[in-house]
């Protein structure tokens, strides 16, 4: 027996050590997956969809295109046009023979004005990191990437206003902004690889909605094209502006429907000095809503983020990504971040509520950190779920925002609805803190009998409940005959009003957001 | 974060930044609670040299199930110019002065990269040393350390006392779990001076400069191969 060891730590200055994010590992799916040709055609997969009648691309037009772009930013190889057809869930695959890539404001202006006057279908196309179809073409229509309108206009250090182009990337704005000790009000999982004229443009919410508010607050103005290329200048940099009806909010969330996005102005906050990840094992879903009670009280204004995943949501990440699982086995988790200006401060407060959860039996174990490397790790357990998804298969994914108090019990019912045979996996995940889950589904391959057993149950079931069917990922393509469980007849007459006046040819993202009778 | 030299060139800003335990060196930890689990180890003693931040990094040591740690304090310039000779004179009297069977050390720290600690202590004692273990056993009194190297793995035996280095893939270190984490809040952790061990931490080296790496230079693109040979041969790169 061996007296003692001794062992010689070293307490090293930790510099970042930039992992791999999304943008990467997206690198890794496609070479390791199918080609695209694999993916049925969205036209034939659903065959309820009509093509509207649009403009056929013919060479005449690609001409013109060239004529506004240099060729380079005219894309119609084939192979090189694929990857802009099929979306990140590869869930659908549209036929577009033509990508074009602008760099201003007036280009987009030029192609807009040229696509109205041909009647042609255009599918404006960010990070293409969307989950629900609304990034990649139907049919054929023209995708206008925004990948290259990736310039920083300005940043306002007092007032942390930073203007920027639409295709710039959510994490290179946050590098930048961090150069000044501020940081973007939003961050998701796909922050590597996404645009935040994406994430405007659909309302993107993520893990810090609960701290920072949504971007309908922090975006103070929006520059967008409209379909017939007149360019509308809200790009306001002004935190309080009471002139006239606020037109941004059209631009916001409307999925390209009405416009493209391409500059936006976003109220960047100061970046915290200190930041806390607690890792939490939890045995009941009522201990996790006693947790997010107790951390709101507990925790205060430091408190940044509150996320729950059940046992086989981490499980896909864990097991399909090869991740460490820092706790042992519980029904729930939670991980918690406090994000403040003072670490010691923060850290009494974060051990005090954590003292007093672990006694009182609420949590059952969990563990802790403060090092950047550590967080960065914890936090890829729970980003990690979609991507550790997505290798079970075929993933049905649903996006919903319920009353805290039936918040989790959609997944039980399902468990008892679905044959279990037929079905990899079934769990939820999601921000606790804004009432939003993410329910998630799983089979080998696409199988429209499952697809029935779900939809419209899990619509009906929400919409029941007073919840809504898409909480933060949008309606995109694959959710617009379920807009009206969550949207009342006149909210929808005003709506398809809107897009006959700003788009009265609809040539803006076409079969998008809208149910197709409007 | 975005590392930044100081304007005065003696180092990069570290003010504010948060310090955490070298990744080698919680392989290290992590190997030695293995040990103990396994009931080959006995007694676990953590040391780290350092500021008062040093005493974080021990505690997560301690949470992640060592025993007893030792903080040999050492701040201010002479933190700055602190150097694997010293550490190694530092570890080699601790050795001593606790009877230790096993020395582990990560086998590089990721921010100097020196990669000597382990070879000089082992030298100082006059120990056999296993260095870049991916694999650690313990067979009849003695210990099979298991090194990557280039073409295969390589099995070196070495009797006890010893000095290890960690590499990557020995372990995977565990996470510190809370009720782990308040009992190490009451294990004991001693503070000595590199004077009460009697080395001297005096700087052995002077840093000159410390420079950010050029910047690279942006790239041009050219319409056609005689523009690229023209260009080349500008740059008197082709005759």
């Amino acid at each position: 027996m061996l007296r003692q060891i001794l062992i010689h730590t070293v307490a090293r200055r930790t510099y970042a050590v930039n992992f791999i994010q999304n943008g990467a590992v997206r690198g890794i799916c496609h070479s390791q997956w199918c080609r695209s040709s694999d993916i049925e055609l969205t036209s034939i997969r659903y065959p309820g969809v009509q093509r509207g009648s649009y403009a056929q691309l013919s060479e005449k037009h690609v001409q013109h295109f060239r004529s506004i772009l240099p060729s380079e930013r005219v894309v119609t190889d084939a192979d090189d046009v694929a990857a802009y057809n099929v979306d990140w869930l590869r869930m659908v695959r549209g036929a577009s023979q033509i990508v074009l890539k602008p760099k201003t404001t007036e280009e987009i202006s030029a192609i807009l004005k040229y696509c109205n006057a041909e009647n042609l279908a255009v599918c404006p196309q960010g990070g293409n990191t969307g989950l629900v179809g609304g990034s990649v073409p139907v049919f054929d229509e023209v995708v206008i990437s925004t990948s290259l309108m990736n310039s920083i206009v300005s940043l306002d250090e007092l007032s942390g206003v930073l203007v920027c182009q639409a295709g710039c990337i959510l994490e290179n704005l946050d590098s930048y902004v961090s150069q000044y000790g501020l940081m973007m009000p939003l961050d998701l999982g796909a922050k590597g690889t996404c645009q935040i004229g994406g994430n405007v443009s659909t309302n993107a919410g993520g893990i810090r909605l609960i701290r920072y508010g949504s971007l309908q607050g922090s975006v103070l103005g929006v520059e967008a094209v409209k379909a017939d290329g007149e360019v509308i200048d809200c790009l306001s940099s002004l935190k309080k502006d009471n002139t006239g009806y606020h037109l941004k909010h059209l631009f916001i969330g409307s999925e390209g429907t009405l416009g493209i996005v391409t500059k936006v102005a976003i109220q960047c906050p100061p970046s915290p000095k200190a930041v806390n990840v607690a890792f939490l094992g939890l045995n009941t879903f009522d201990d996790v809503l006693q947790t997010f009670k107790e951390a709101k009280r507990g925790l205060g204004e430091i408190l940044s983020s509150c996320e729950m995943m059940d046992l086989l949501a981490l499980d896909a990440a864990t097991s399909n990504l090869k991740l460490q699982r820092p706790i042992g086995e519980f029904p729930f988790y939670m991980l918690i971040e406090t994000s403040g200006s003072n670490g010691t401060h923060d850290e009494e407060k974060l051990t005090n509520f954590l003292e007093s959860s672990m006694a009182s039996g609420i949590v059952r174990d969990g563990t802790v950190a403060s090092e950047p490397s550590r967080i960065k790790s914890m936090w890829k357990l729970r980003e990690g779920i979609t991507e550790g998804l997505l290798h079970d298969g075929y993933v049905y994914k649903y996006d919903i925002s319920l009353p805290h108090s039936s918040f989790y019990a959609i997944i039980p019912e399902l468990k008892t609805r679905l044959p279990a045979e037929k079905v990899g996996r079934i769990c939820g995940y999601g921000h606790v803190g804004d009432g939003n889950l993410h329910l998630n589904v799983t089979t080998r391959k696409f199988d429209a009998a499952v697809l029935k057993m779900i939809e419209p149950f899990v619509f009906e079931w929400t919409s029941k409940l007073k919840g809504s069917v898409s909480a933060e990922h949008g309606i995109g393509f694959k959710k617009t005959q379920y807009i009206h469980f969550s949207k009342s007849q006149s909210s929808l007459n005003l709506m398809a009003n809107i897009k006959k006046l700003m788009d009265p040819k609809g040539i803006l993202n076409p079969y998008k957001v809208l149910p197709a009778q409007h | 974060m975005i590392i930044r030299v100081k304007p005065d060139k003696t180092g990069v800003v570290t003010d504010g930044v948060k310090h955490s335990m070298n990744p080698f060196d919680e392989i290290a930890v992590e190997e030695a609670v293995r040990l103990k689990e396994k009931k080959i180890a006995q007694e676990i003693v953590a040391v780290s040299c350092g500021p008062a931040q040093s005493q974080e990094t021990l505690r997560t040591a301690l949470a992640m199930g060592v025993d007893r740690g030792i903080h040999v304090e050492i701040s201010g310039t002479e933190y700055d110019t602190l150097q694997p000779i010293h550490v190694s004179k530092i570890l080699a009297k601790l050795a001593e002065d606790e009877k230790a069977d096993i020395i582990i050390v990560g086998k590089q720290a990721i921010d100097d990269d020196a990669n000597q600690t382990a070879q000089m202590t082992a030298a100082l004692l006059d120990w056999p040393q296993g260095t870049f273990a991916s694999k650690i056993e313990k067979l009849n009194g003695e210990l099979h350390v298991i090194r990557e190297i280039d073409g295969g793995l390589e099995t070196i035996k070495v009797k006890l006392p010893a000095v290890v280095s960690a590499d990557l893939r020995l372990n995977e270190p565990r996470y510190a779990t809370l009720p782990n984490i308040m009992k190490a809040k009451k294990k004991p952790l001693k503070k000595v001076s590199p004077k009460d061990l009697g080395v001297d931490t005096t700087a052995r080296i002077e840093v000159l400069s410390v420079e950010d790496p050029p910047t690279r230079q942006a790239g041009v693109i050219l319409a056609d191969v005689d523009q690229l040979i023209i260009k080349l041969k500008e740059g008197g790169h082709v005759q």
